[in-house]
């Protein structure tokens, strides 16, 4: 339907299969991110398949010891670059807004590509992994330290061994951050938390630009 | 995906893709940006360029653009800057988002940005 009619004097063979993702509609003019984090195997690539429509994706970016990005590659070239991957998947919210979820590790060296990947968030979702808890609290310093809003999710698909309030305290999380439980494997629960997050974010958005009205006015 | 096809990439054979630039003003090319081809391309174009054109018939981000070609995010970046100097691609701006967000100073999208969003997502 969508390609054939709407470009239908092109020719149609000869030419290589580009690419084999589904296109965005043609009337989408807005695309916005959201970035899990969480610890290798925790599940952020199960969460972002569970609500992407499209099969996830992954690509990464390069750093150096230097710095970040080709300029860097090229101008040291022999010596050892290191990259940081990510995966990502697609919602296509309306006609016109696209959402993109990011699975992010939460290791050290990804920190460093926050600014150049992440800046214009529009917020986090840590995925708590309750037999690695130190590694959240690394996560959770580092979008304080960013100014990221975001939520704290335990994917949980069995008996749980702590209440939340137990989570919440061993993490000292701000009694303002929501702690939910999911399975990253469904995509209702998946959902969840993502509408957990966007309303959290939504009631800080609307307090800090009404402030601002506020003071102009 | 694989991984490896990308893990295998030396520095030398990015450094030719980009024909050895250092930098670019890429700014404009967030992870998110949507781009769409003006035109079509055209025979001896480079090869990264073309496959671009091609997929971006249809808007694409630039992250599908770079998990397409294989490439980092960096080294796409510079090749849509090619591109966009060119006049052969366009972006489609966020207009009230990242930007507005900046300008302020404020670290929340807008609440009118949010509040779609929410709406997509209960639609899931």
């Amino acid at each position: 339907m969508g390609s054939a009619s709407s470009s239908p004097g092109r020719p149609a063979a000869a030419e290589e299969p580009e690419p084999e993702v589904a296109p965005l509609r043609s009337t989408v003019r807005e695309g916005v991110k959201i970035v899990i984090v969480g610890g290798f195997g925790v599940g952020k690539t199960t969460m972002v398949r569970s609500v992407s429509e499209i099969r996830p994706l992954s690509t990464e970016e390069v750093m150096t010891e230097a710095g970040v990005g080709i300029d860097d590659v090229a101008g040291v070239r022999g010596k050892n670059t290191t990259t940081v991957a990510f995966d990502f998947g697609r919602i296509s919210l309306d006609e016109h807004l696209v959402l993109y979820l990011f699975g992010a590790p939460g290791q050290e060296r990804f920190w460093f590509l926050w600014d150049r990947l992440f800046a214009g968030t529009l917020g986090a979702v840590v995925l708590l992994d309750t037999r690695r808890v130190e590694d959240s609290w690394y996560a959770i310093d580092r979008l304080e330290h960013h100014n990221m809003p975001f939520v704290v999710a335990r994917n949980n698909f069995g008996q749980p061994t702590h209440t939340l309030e137990e989570v919440r305290d061993a993490l000292s999380l701000d009694p303002g951050v929501p702690l939910v439980d999911c399975d990253a494997r469904r995509r209702e629960s998946s959902r969840d938390v993502l509408i957990t997050l966007v309303q959290h974010v939504y009631a800080l958005s609307s307090a800090a630009y009404g402030a601002m009205a506020g003071a102009a006015s | 995906m694989s991984r490896e096809a990308i893990d295998r990439e030396t520095p030398d054979r990015l450094y030719t893709i980009t024909g050895g630039r250092s930098r670019a003003h890429t700014d404009v090319f967030d992870l998110v940006t949507l781009v769409v081809a003006e035109s079509e391309p055209t025979p001896g174009m480079q090869s990264e360029h073309t496959r671009i054109l091609r997929m971006c018939r249809a808007p694409r981000a630039v992250v599908e653009i770079s998990a397409a070609l294989r490439l980092p995010i960096s080294v796409t970046r510079i090749l849509l800057c090619d591109l966009l100097d060119a006049g052969r691609i366009t972006v489609r701006q966020p207009t009230r988002s990242a930007g507005a967000q900046e300008s302020l100073g404020l670290p929340f999208a807008h609440p009118d940005v949010l509040k779609e969003v929410l709406v997509g997502l209960r639609q899931l």
